[in-house]
């Protein structure tokens, strides 16, 4: 296999655990044998408030510290965002942007993006009993790019959180990775 | 062992693989992640330390250099205001010869306040007596820990150290990293055997008043140790090679030097990207090449000087300012390089966190080609 190196960015409010996204599909990315580096975009982070995070996935050692302007993915936990910021600024064709909203909208996407959306909010909702939607959207994230392994990500979750809050997380997850896995997202 | 973990969490279980008996610290972004992790370690009897809760900066490093004078290993963490706070306490460090190792997690200075990265905090401690390494990414930053206790420890030494890595950009960067075993740093990094200590039953000073008949002497040999460490990394860097199989027996690292026409120098977390530009441009038949300092203190002078006999142009990537002269950096450079015909050209770039991208690495190497520097790179100009 050459040389790659991809790049995702997460778009989220301060609150909906885009720094922790990013941290375990890093940690998933690792278990899978591939180097991954994760980091935010150093804000300072007030809930609500727009934030991004980055994840790279390399099979060589990551050197790069710049932050990600040509994302391969971008998640996007709030499609309210979508109005205030380009958050497809940058992307590559062939790259896939996965989005959280009620209903799909008309999104100006780059030529040659792939957009998926879920019901990222419901399914946390019903899972977790909290509109936290970002271990839902990972899971819709192994699901639609073949990044990581969903068994992998279910290990960083158990890794990450305890007891109920690990079961209800996994089970957010492993139901938006289904969905996409069976495109009735 | 590899794991993955953030930069702040590295750093923190490489501290405690050196088994500090004595940490105290105060809490600032972006160095919290690091102090709260020991502070969790030793509650949970996973590292048999004194944790000392303080109210400032002053009084962290205080309480070190109590701690360390009474013969303990010690250690701290801060950076940017913190470090500027302790600036009194760093000068009585160094020339007590104490053998404190501190995290610099570097962040820019205020007014106008600023928690991003740059390096003008470790850089305006740079005449204070403590060695100065900086790291490009976690498995250097944890690693320089342990380097670094086993070089200040050394009775030829006896000198303290900072180790200093950008805040943000690697203190809250997950990567993976080799993790040693406590057993192979304890293989390499003995107990703490101070040269001479603070002892009720057999009383000495440290740091007492020195009159004009005696100062001059204090200083010079403070200067000769600092010399003195030099070799001691060299020597030390290379032990930690063979035993870890990471050589760091350079102050300084060359990466695709040997044939190049630029040389890009610059410090910390900047060098990956400056890599990753140097491949490309190489890819485009630039010859470019990269000269790390990974020790700032002592300066590697001779060690640079040597290493650029063969280029034309340097171009220096100061995270710094020092107002009214040139980044810190490309001044030493410049003296070490003083006689030569080379032509160095300083950028002043990424202060307060502004992020620096490939494209700004070659922007700046065409700028070098052209004889044009000695600037601030990146300049929002409607802003001025």
């Amino acid at each position: 296999m050459g040389f790659f190196l991809r790049e995702l960015r997460i778009h989220g409010r301060g609150g909906q655990g885009s720094v922790t996204a990013a941290e375990l599909i890093a940690v998933a990315a690792f278990q899978g044998g591939v180097y991954a580096q994760a980091f935010p975009a150093f804000g300072v982070e007030r809930r609500g408030a727009p934030v991004q995070a980055f994840v790279r996935f390399s099979n060589e050692k990551i050197r790069l510290r710049s932050q990600v302007y040509e994302p391969d993915y971008i998640i996007v936990q709030d499609s309210t965002l979508i109005a205030d910021i380009n958050v497809f600024a940058g992307m590559k064709a062939g790259g896939i942007a996965i989005i959280n909203t009620e209903k799909a909208g008309k999104y100006s996407a780059p030529e040659g993006v792939s957009i998926i959306t879920i019901d990222a909010t419901k399914i946390a909702l019903e899972e977790i009993g909290l509109p936290i939607t970002n271990t839902a959207l990972m899971g819709a994230f192994a699901a639609a790019t073949g990044e990581i392994e969903f068994s992998a990500l279910e290990n960083a979750l158990k890794e990450r959180f305890e007891g109920k809050l690990a079961t209800t997380n996994i089970k957010a997850s492993q139901r938006a990775y289904e969905m996409i896995k069976g495109g009735s997202a | 062992m590899k794991e993955i973990l953030e930069g702040s969490h590295a750093v923190a279980e490489a501290t405690r693989l050196c088994r500090p008996e004595v940490i105290a610290a105060y809490p600032i972004t972006p160095q919290t992640h690091i102090v709260e992790a020991l502070a969790q370690m030793v509650a949970d009897c996973r590292l048999q330390s004194e944790y000392i809760c303080v109210e400032s900066e002053f009084s962290a490093l205080s309480a070190c250099l109590g701690a360390s004078a009474a013969g303990s290993r010690t250690y701290s963490a801060t950076t940017s205001q913190g470090l500027a706070l302790m600036f009194e306490v760093c000068f009585n460090v160094a020339g007590m010869r104490l053998p404190i190792v501190m995290t610099i997690a570097n962040r820019a200075m205020s007014a106008p306040l600023s928690i991003w990265n740059d390096q003008q905090d470790s850089i305006a401690l740079r005449d204070s007596g403590w060695i100065q390494l900086y790291a490009e990414d976690n498995q250097e930053a944890l690693d320089l820990h342990i380097l670094a206790y086993r070089v200040c420890e050394d009775h030829d030494i006896l000198l303290p150290a900072f180790v200093c890595f950008d805040g943000f950009i690697l203190t809250h960067t997950y990567e993976p990293v080799d993790m040693p075993t406590q057993e192979e740093v304890d293989a390499y990094l003995p107990a703490f055997n101070p040269y001479q200590r603070l002892d009720a039953k057999d009383p000495i000073s440290f740091g007492m008043y020195a009159t004009p008949d005696y100062y001059l002497e204090f200083r010079y040999e403070n200067q000769r140790a600092m010399l003195r460490a030099k070799d001691a990394i060299s020597k030390y860097g290379a032990l930690f090679g063979e035993q870890f199989g990471r050589d760091y027996s350079g102050l300084i690292e060359g990466y695709k030097l040997e044939d190049a026409e630029i040389a890009l120098i610059a410090m910390g977390s900047i060098c990956g990207t400056i890599k990753d530009a140097i491949d490309e441009m190489r890819a485009d038949g630039k010859k470019v090449g990269l000269l790390k300092i990974r020790c700032y203190r002592p300066f590697p002078d001779e060690e640079i000087a040597s290493a650029l006999s063969h280029i034309k142009t340097v171009a220096v990537l100061d995270k710094n300012i020092s107002l009214g002269s040139k980044g810190a950096v490309a001044l030493e450079v410049k003296d070490a390089l003083y006689g030569s015909s080379i032509d160095v050209y300083d950028y002043i770039l990424g202060l307060g966190g502004r992020d620096i991208r490939k494209k700004d690495i070659k922007a700046i190497v065409d700028l070098a080609e052209k004889g044009s520097g000695d600037m601030f790179y990146g300049l929002r100009e409607e802003l001025l």
